[in-house]
């Protein structure tokens, strides 16, 4: 049997022959996203845990990256929205089954969440920094005396903006390369190892660098683990899923996904970590900046292959 | 009530006559459609099937397009008819990732736009635009709850299918098929 579908009278603009309704600005606010939880989490959680003083970069000065990438993410989610005018309709309801309503309402309580948390350390971040108004400096101690509450606060928020970046992809049934349970989880590791790379980047202590690295390497063996479970569903499912797989593991995202992704994203680091652990010096930089390259790729990987994907035509 | 729309594969010619019927009722952009023709052959000549029907919403029961908009600018009418409102939509997209039928686009106004099974027409007491001018008079529009309506007793005494009902998103439109 030799099947042929051809459709006439419709060749809609962004979707056919395939999907391109979301782009670049839809994986950099994933990416940018998950990152942003990441920081957030580990901020808040050492915090608990008391390290403040041993953990700077975690707790103090890695933390501005938050707001200003949930603020870029935010920019970019905006540019691709087609009927932007209208945008603020997204806080006027509260959609329980839409992922995208629950991220809108997280993203409204931990972008000032981030923001005040950078605030109540500014003048820790920057001790050139001097609070002029004295209603600022008043403001900065109520902060300080709130700091466990926010902690408090952001542990769940983070962890559900992480898992969020995933839900959102593998809540649609249509697209059979993101619907798989797995993706939550799986971008959520994602997110708080690219979180973790980025508080490497900051940190110039010797024993806080040791934490986070270990940290990191459980969380990149996690996420190669993760991979390989979404691949092997999808193996075992149905035929537009295999359909899905063959994209990824011998398709047009193959290169990108094997190299950048799972080689130069996760392995090399990996390695490189692991030797830093051992004792030989590696500049941390190396496998920070691949972590965090491999999480972007990774996205733009899962946004555009997905929409290639389909049930009919 | 439940609106449907039980269209028999067997009378289609493919003449597109919907797809222009749809296109100038509804004002619908031009280089966009609302509905559209799809023809699958099967084998070969001389021994060649070839199926042609008419496509559009499926106006599902399990709307996924509806449950991930963020806004609520898309929802569900009286009988069943999935429609947006404009000026709710923020045109994220979401919406058209989550159709399995590809049955959405975005309007060159930026908000997201369908078939609404012409729904100023059946308040009306009319049928869809698509219905009324079909010259082989293959599609039928009523009510399912009704068991005595022609699209019940249609689907009664003939086989029919459903486009993907593996993506689990119970559609209404049938297709009579031989
Ligand atoms: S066919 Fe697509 S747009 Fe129409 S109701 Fe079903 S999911 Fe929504
Ligand atoms: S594009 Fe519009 S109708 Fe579609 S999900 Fe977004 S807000 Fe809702």
């Amino acid at each position: 049997m030799q099947e042929e579908i051809f459709i006439s009278g419709r060749h809609l603009p962004k979707i056919d022959p395939f999907l391109e309704i979301w782009h670049w600005q839809i994986s950099t606010y994933l990416f940018l996203g998950g990152l942003s939880a990441g920081i957030l989490f580990f901020a808040a959680l050492f915090y608990l845990l008391g390290k403040e003083n041993d953990m700077k970069a975690t707790i103090k000065t890695a933390t501005i990256i938050a707001p200003l990438a949930l603020i870029i993410g935010l920019g970019t989610l905006f540019i691709d929205l087609s009927h932007k005018l209208y945008f603020w309709r997204l806080y006027t309801t509260v959609r329980i089954t839409s992922p995208m309503s629950w991220g809108a309402w997280v993203l409204l309580l931990i972008t000032p969440l981030s923001i005040l948390w950078v605030l109540s350390y500014s003048t820790e971040i920057f001790p050139s920094l001097n609070l002029k108004f004295s209603w600022l400096k008043n403001f900065q101690s109520f902060l300080i005396k709130n700091r466990k509450l926010m902690a408090i606060a952001l542990i769940p928020l983070s962890i559900i903006l992480g898992v969020y970046t995933g839900i959102l992809l593998s809540a649609f049934n249509a697209r059979p390369l993101w619907n798989n349970a797995i993706l939550g989880p799986l971008f959520l590791t994602s997110g708080l190892s690219t979180g973790a790379a980025s508080i490497l980047l900051f940190s110039k202590s010797h024993f806080e660098r040791k934490i986070m690295s270990k940290i990191d390497l459980a969380l990149i063996f996690i996420e190669l683990f993760l991979i390989t479970h979404m691949l092997m569903g999808m193996y075992a499912g149905s035929q537009v899923q295999l359909e899905a797989m063959q994209i990824l593991v011998s398709g047009d995202y193959t290169v990108m996904f094997f190299v950048f992704v799972i080689i130069l994203g996760l392995l090399i680091p990996a390695v490189l970590e692991l030797t830093e652990l051992i004792g030989f010096k590696v500049p941390i930089i190396i496998p920070s900046l691949l972590v965090l390259m491999g999480g972007l790729i990774f996205r733009i990987v899962m946004i555009n292959a997905g929409q290639l994907t389909r049930y009919l035509y | 009530m439940r609106y449907a729309m039980v269209i028999d594969t067997l009378k289609c010619v493919g003449c597109s006559d919907c797809v222009v019927a749809c296109q100038t009722e509804n004002n619908v952009p031009i280089g966009y459609c609302r509905d559209w023709i799809t023809e699958t052959v099967d084998g070969s000549y001389p021994k060649v099937d070839i199926e042609l029907k008419s496509e559009r919403c499926n106006h599902c029961n399990n709307a996924p397009c509806v449950r991930c908009c963020p806004t609520g600018a898309s929802h569900i009418v009286e009988g069943g008819i999935v429609l947006v409102t404009a000026d709710e939509c923020i045109g994220c997209g979401a919406c058209i990732e989550s159709c399995p039928y590809d049955a959405r686009y975005q309007h060159p106004d930026g908000y997201v736009d369908k078939c609404t099974f012409c729904h100023h027409r059946i308040e009306k007491g009319e049928l869809p635009a698509c219905v009324s001018v079909c010259p082989t008079k293959c599609m039928c529009f009523g009510d399912l709850d009704d068991p005595n309506s022609q699209v019940s007793n249609l689907l009664k005494e003939r086989k029919y299918k459903v486009l993907a009902p593996e993506a689990g998103t119970s559609p209404n439109i049938y297709y009579l098929i031989k």
